[in-house]
This record gives structure tokens, C-alpha cells and sequence, in this order.
């Protein structure tokens, strides 16, 4: 068999989903706890430092970036066959449609990947434009033992002082939360992870992540938006 | 008892179906649910009207023939139950019961209520069977296969055929009916020489017959008259995944 055929098949599709999917949420926690650094109250020395000693990993970090952007497509690719295999192995419609409970995980989460997933698609690119790129101006710097290096905590504080930013993000995480509520249970089962001793424990295990992972992210603006002054030096800031 | 069923009618496989409703008297709790649909069809006859077609056999639960999608699920209401085995009692008197076919581009439907199930039959002609010669029947205890396993592939051997997980599926995906027939034989030495050839034939066939593929939904294993767990598509992905990986 080639390689070619493996993915091809459902069940290699469906391997592929589910490896991109858990890198992704490997990369999501590494990227909250870093983010977590935005609490210590020292008007943001620790995550300046961090931003920093991300950044002097050099051609290291462009291998990550890479990696995670070619994880990022192999999902998109293989979601959007899944969702076209399914759209063809059903054309006519049910006029009525009920779950009948019990052991079935079809939710809310489990029918709108693909929505919730678009969320993202549409998130994702805005973002790295905002804080990656702090919307092509050039970034405000700050002086930390002798180097001056990127505030990349006052771009933060100034957009999550905005308003419509807190919305948007608050509002796409949640979408993050029902992604992740159904994925990453899913994932474990679509690699043949599972077994019915475990898959209950699993299964609240994935909700559990899921509120932990969008509950970080969304109480970071909101902490911002509420506690936190925009800075009033950031000339050239975010925004 | 009496009921109202609103129910799809189809003249054949090309043309174009609609609901009608019919009210249907004379019933009483006992009855299953495809009496209810016979006693359905004794009244359209005698005004001369075409009875409403489906498919039955055992009437106990055993052949996998019967199969509709009643108030939207797959065998109806009941769990564990095949549409033979449900009763009357399980629906309210004077209420209307939406009964429609099994609905998969896999599964075309020829008339009414029936569909076209072969795709299953073709599935398991690419694997579903062990064909390397074992002589005559050795003493049942002359291999020794130890209880829990002998019961976990009893679990996956008891998947009648039905398709009622496919007809459950927001996917329309056979994937709990082929990875129960894959773990049948994959726990079973009998089944050992074929294993992974059979994975992947059977999963190649699956595919070619334009089922979906699984989001993990795990309706079908609400929706499966035999309780077949999902625990049996995890394993039917590591069959595939080992036989593929092989043969690279
Ligand atoms: C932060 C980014 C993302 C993470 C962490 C993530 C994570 C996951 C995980 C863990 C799964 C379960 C995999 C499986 O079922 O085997 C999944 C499934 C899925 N993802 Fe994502 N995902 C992300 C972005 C996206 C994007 C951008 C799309 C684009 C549309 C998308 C669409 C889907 C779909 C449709 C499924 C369900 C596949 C199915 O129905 O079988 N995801 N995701
Ligand atoms: S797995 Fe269950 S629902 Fe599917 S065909 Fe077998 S018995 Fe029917
Ligand atoms: S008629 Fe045989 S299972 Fe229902």
C-alpha cells in the first residue's frame, strides 16, 4: 500500500485529523501557559523576557512556526474532505432527526466542527496579524537590562483594552471550547486510543480541557479590559 | 389504540417520494410495530389502494431485515430493540408517527420503505469470512481462547447486519458495522491469518461503497439494536492502521 492510499482511506483521514489536532492543542497549552505571564504584576517584565527568549531561538523557531502551519493545513485539508464525504454519503434529508441518547456523543460540539473550526480559520490569520505582526506598524520597544527589546505586553494591554477586541476574542474562544470539547476525545478515539473502560473518563476528561484551555484564554482579555490601564507611552502601539 | 403514521412512499428508485399520512385503528399495545404497519396495509388494500412496502423476516430480532427510521431514529424509540421487536405500547394513542427509510447514498431506496442494503453484502465478500482450510471441526477445547475474549468477540459477532447504524449516522458512515465484523475476527485465532488483509480490504471496500467517514459522533452505537460499541471502530482503525503500515 503507498502512503497516498492510507490517506485516502477514511480511517487514515481521520489518523491525520486527529495527530494535526492534538499537535494543536499541544501548541495551545504551551502558548497559555506563556500567556499566563501576562498576571505577574510587574507591568510586564516576565512576558517581555519570555517573548524575548522565544525569539532568540532563532532558525529553531522558524522549524516550529513551519511545523505548525503545515499541521494547521493537513486539518483544514482533512476536515474539509471528511465534511464532503459526509455531505455525499447523505443527500436526502431526514424530516425528522433525534438522538436516542445513552452512549451517543452527538452534541451541539460533535455537529459544528466544521463551523467552529471556520471560527478559527478566520481567527487565526487575524491574529498573528494584531500581535505577530502589530498590524504592520512598527512594534513599541522597551529597555530591560541594558536591551531594548519588543513590549509585546503593552501591544496586549492596549488592544484588550479595546472594547470590540475583548468581544471578538471572548466570543472565539468559546467556539474554541466547543472545537476542543468534542476533539479531543475525539482525536484519542479516531487513533484507536480508546477502550470502553475508558472512553467515560476520557469523555469528561475532554470537557474538562476544553473549559480549563477557553477559560484561560478568555479571562486574559477580560482581566486586561477590566484591571489592567492601557498604557499611555505606546506610541506606535497596537492600535 | 389507534395511531396516525406519516409515511414515505416512493414508486421506485428513481423517482421522487412524499409523505402521505394515514390513520391507522384497531390497534392494541401488543402489537409490534410492523403488525401496527400490516394492519396499515390489510386497510389500504381493501380500498384498493398500493400497501406500503418494507422489509421483514425473522420478526425476532435476529435477521437484521426490518429497518425503518421512526420519529427520527433508527428502530424507533426504544434502545437496544429492533423495529420487529418494538411495541405499541412504546407510542402515545392518537399520536403521529413519522416512520421514513434508512436514508444513505450507500443505501438506495427502492420502493417506500425499502433499500437497497448489498453494499453490506459486498463488504464482507472483500473479507468478512476466514477462507484458509481448517479441516474438520476440532475439539472445542482443543483451542484454548480465554473467557473475556471469547465474550468481547461474541459482543462484536451478535451485529446483525441491520444498518441501522448507518442510518444513524449524521454521516451516513458504516464504520460500527465493519469494525465489528474486523474485531469479530481479530480476536479470534481463527482469524488471525487474514487479519490485516482483511482490515484493509474490507475498509477499501467500505469506502468505495460511499459511506461517510466517522466524526465519533457515536450515535450508531445508541441507535445499534446490539449494543455493538464504539470501542469496535477504535479497533478496526489499529487493524487498519497495523495491515496498511505493513504493507507501505
Ligand atoms: C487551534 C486550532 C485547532 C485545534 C486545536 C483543533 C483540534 C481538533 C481536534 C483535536 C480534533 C479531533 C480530531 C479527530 O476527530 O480525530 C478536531 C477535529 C476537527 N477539526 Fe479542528 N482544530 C483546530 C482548527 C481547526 C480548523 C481551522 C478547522 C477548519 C475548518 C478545523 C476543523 C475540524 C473539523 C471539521 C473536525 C472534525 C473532523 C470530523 O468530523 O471527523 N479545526 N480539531
Ligand atoms: S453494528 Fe448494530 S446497527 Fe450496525 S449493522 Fe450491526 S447490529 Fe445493525
Ligand atoms: S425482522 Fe428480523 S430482525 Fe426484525
Amino acid at each position: 500500500m503507498s502512503v497516498i492510499s492510507i490517506w485516502n482511506s477514511t480511517i487514515g483521514k481521520k489518523v491525520v485529523m486527529a495527530i494535526t489536532g492534538i499537535g494543536l492543542m499541544l501548541f495551545l497549552v504551551v502558548h497559555l501557559a506563556g500567556n499566563l505571564l501576562l498576571f505577574v504584576p510587574d507591568e510586564g517584565q516576565a512576558f517581555n523576557q519570555y517573548g524575548a527568549a522565544l525569539k532568540s531561538m532563532g532558525p529553531f523557531l522558524y522549524v516550529i512556526r513551519g511545523g505548525l502551519l503545515a499541521f494547521f493545513l493537513f486539518h483544514i485539508f482533512a476536515a474539509i474532505q471528511v465534511y464532503t464525504s459526509k455531505k455525499r454519503a447523505r443527500s436526502g434529508r431526514y424530516a425528522v432527526e433525534t438522538s436516542k441518547g445513552g452512549p451517543s456523543k452527538m452534541t451541539v460540539a460533535s455537529k459544528s466542527m466544521i463551523v467552529t473550526g471556520a471560527v478559527l480559520l478566520i481567527f487565526v490569520p487575524l491574529h498573528i496579524y494584531m500581535f505577530g505582526m502589530n498590524k504592520g506598524a512598527p512594534p513599541p520597544m522597551v529597555m530591560i537590562d541594558g536591551n531594548e527589546i519588543k513590549d509585546i505586553y503593552s501591544m496586549v494591554a492596549t488592544s484588550f483594552n479595546q472594547l470590540g477586541i475583548v468581544v471578538f476574542y471572548v466570543a472565539t474562544m468559546l467556539f474554541l471550547g466547543f472545537h476542543l470539547r468534542h476533539g479531543f476525545w475525539s482525536a484519542l478515539q479516531s487513533l484507536g486510543a480508546m477502550s470502553p473502560r475508558w472512553t467515560p473518563a476520557i469523555y469528561t476528561a475532554g470537557f474538562v480541557f476544553a473549559f480549563l484551555l477557553a477559560g484561560g484564554f478568555v479571562v486574559l482579555p477580560v482581566y486586561f479590559y477590566f484591571f489592567i490601564d492601557a498604557p499611555v507611552a505606546s506610541a506606535g502601539g497596537a492600535l | 389504540m389507534k395511531v396516525n403514521v406519516k409515511v414515505w412512499r416512493q414508486e421506485n428508485k428513481d423517482a421522487q417520494g412524499r409523505f402521505e399520512t394515514y390513520e391507522v385503528v384497531n390497534l392494541i399495545p401488543e402489537m409490534s410495530f410492523l403488525e401496527m404497519l400490516d394492519t396499515l396495509n390489510e386497510q389500504l388494500l381493501k380500498r384498493g389502494e398500493r400497501p406500503v412496502e418494507f422489509d421483514s423476516d425473522c420478526r425476532e430480532g435476529i435477521c437484521g431485515t426490518c429497518g425503518l427510521v421512526i420519529d427520527g431514529m433508527a428502530h424507533g424509540p426504544k434502545r437496544a430493540c429492533t423495529t420487529c421487536e418494538l411495541r405499541m405500547r412504546n407510542f402515545n394513542d392518537g399520536s403521529t408517527i413519522t416512520v421514513e427509510p434508512f436514508r444513505a447514498q450507500g443505501f438506495p431506496v427502492l420502493r417506500d420503505l425499502v433499500v437497497d442494503r448489498s453494499a453490506f453484502d459486498r463488504i464482507i465478500s472483500a473479507g468478512g469470512y476466514v477462507s484458509v482450510n481448517s479441516g474438520s471441526a476440532p475439539d472445542a477445547n482443543a483451542i484454548p481462547i480465554p473467557k473475556d475474549i471469547a465474550e468481547r468477540a461474541m459482543d462484536s459477532a451478535a451485529c446483525i447486519g441491520c444498518g441501522a447504524c448507518v442510518a444513524a449516522c449524521p454521516n451516513a458512515s458504516a464504520s460500527l458495522f465493519v469494525g465489528a465484523k474486523i474485531t469479530q475476527f481479530s480476536l479470534l485465532p481463527q482469524g488471525q491469518a487474514e487479519r490485516h488483509k482483511r482490515a484493509v480490504r474490507m475498509i477499501e471496500t467500505m469506502d468505495n461503497e460511499g459511506f461517510g467517514n466517522c466524526s465519533n459522533h457515536a450515535e450508531c452505537e445508541a441507535a445499534c439494536p446490539k449494543n455493538i460499541s464504539i470501542d469496535n471502530i477504535a479497533r478496526m482503525r489499529r487493524e487498519y492502521m497495523k495491515g496498511s503500515l505493513k504493507a507501505v
